[in-house]
């Protein structure tokens, strides 16, 4: 049996904000919410795949966190990237719901991507291959 | 203006790409950019080198940058490179009709041995 991806994270100033944000914004499901001391073992799911990679909302409590993510940001480095069927109805359907975009659709080689702010402290990517 | 400043910026291949790649699209972030700059240039630019290459850019004038919320874009300035063809390259590209013309008659003169 090899290894397998089955948690991934982000790091978010407010776990109830990026509930609303991953789940109410962005489409995604949640797996699941478990109280854990302050904060929440807090998992969403893409939609319609239950079983699929879960995506942790992490408290970005660690003091080197924050200038981490200020950095990145500053620099408009995504903290990750995620795939769409067309990136352009994205961006439309996104920016509709008032998401800031720090980079518009762009065509570079076999993907076009986006990128835009989770208002969590983070850059995420989304990305369309080809 | 500090046309030796201007020269040196403009003197290396990937900061003209650069500016061709923001005059494509202007306002774009450094990773906007390094990502740009990769699937031309190959995977030999770092970012490091990038931010070097962006910094001369600036302190040359031909670009700028901004802050929108909490990220930095970057924007071509095309006004040095005006002021470069008009104070500069035109006069020699393009001389005024009269000094053509007598530089046309001299080498006339010249071939015709007077």
């Amino acid at each position: 049996m090899p290894i397998k991806i089955v948690v991934t994270s982000v790091l978010v100033d407010d776990q109830e904000k990026a509930l609303r944000f991953y789940r109410d914004i962005l489409g995604f499901e949640l797996k699941h919410d478990i109280p854990m001391g302050h904060h929440r073992w807090l998992t969403l799911t893409s939609p319609g795949d239950s079983d699929g990679v879960e995506l942790l909302l992490e408290p970005d409590e660690h003091p080197a966190a924050k200038p981490w993510k200020t950095a990145l940001v500053a620099d408009g480095i995504p903290a990750t990237s995620f795939g769409v069927e067309d990136v352009h109805a994205e961006h439309a359907r996104l920016s509709a719901l008032g998401v800031a975009f720090t980079q518009p659709p762009v065509h570079l080689g076999p993907v076009t991507t986006a990128v835009f702010d989770d208002s969590c402290g983070n850059l995420i990517q989304i990305a369309q291959r080809h | 203006m500090d046309f030796d400043r201007l020269f040196r910026a403009l003197a290396d291949p990937t900061r003209r790409r650069m500016l061709d790649e923001l005059a494509e699209r202007d306002g774009q972030t450094l990773f906007e950019l390094h990502v740009r700059l990769i699937s031309w240039h190959g995977a030999s630019l770092s970012r490091q080198a990038l931010s070097k290459h962006l910094q001369v850019l600036e302190e040359a004038g031909l670009l700028r940058t901004e802050w929108r919320w909490r990220s930095k874009h970057h924007f071509l300035e095309r006004s040095p490179l005006r002021q470069m063809w008009d104070v500069w390259m035109r006069p020699l590209a393009e001389p005024p009709e009269k000094e053509r013309a007598d530089a046309d008659q001299d080498r006339r003169d010249e071939r015709a041995g007077r």
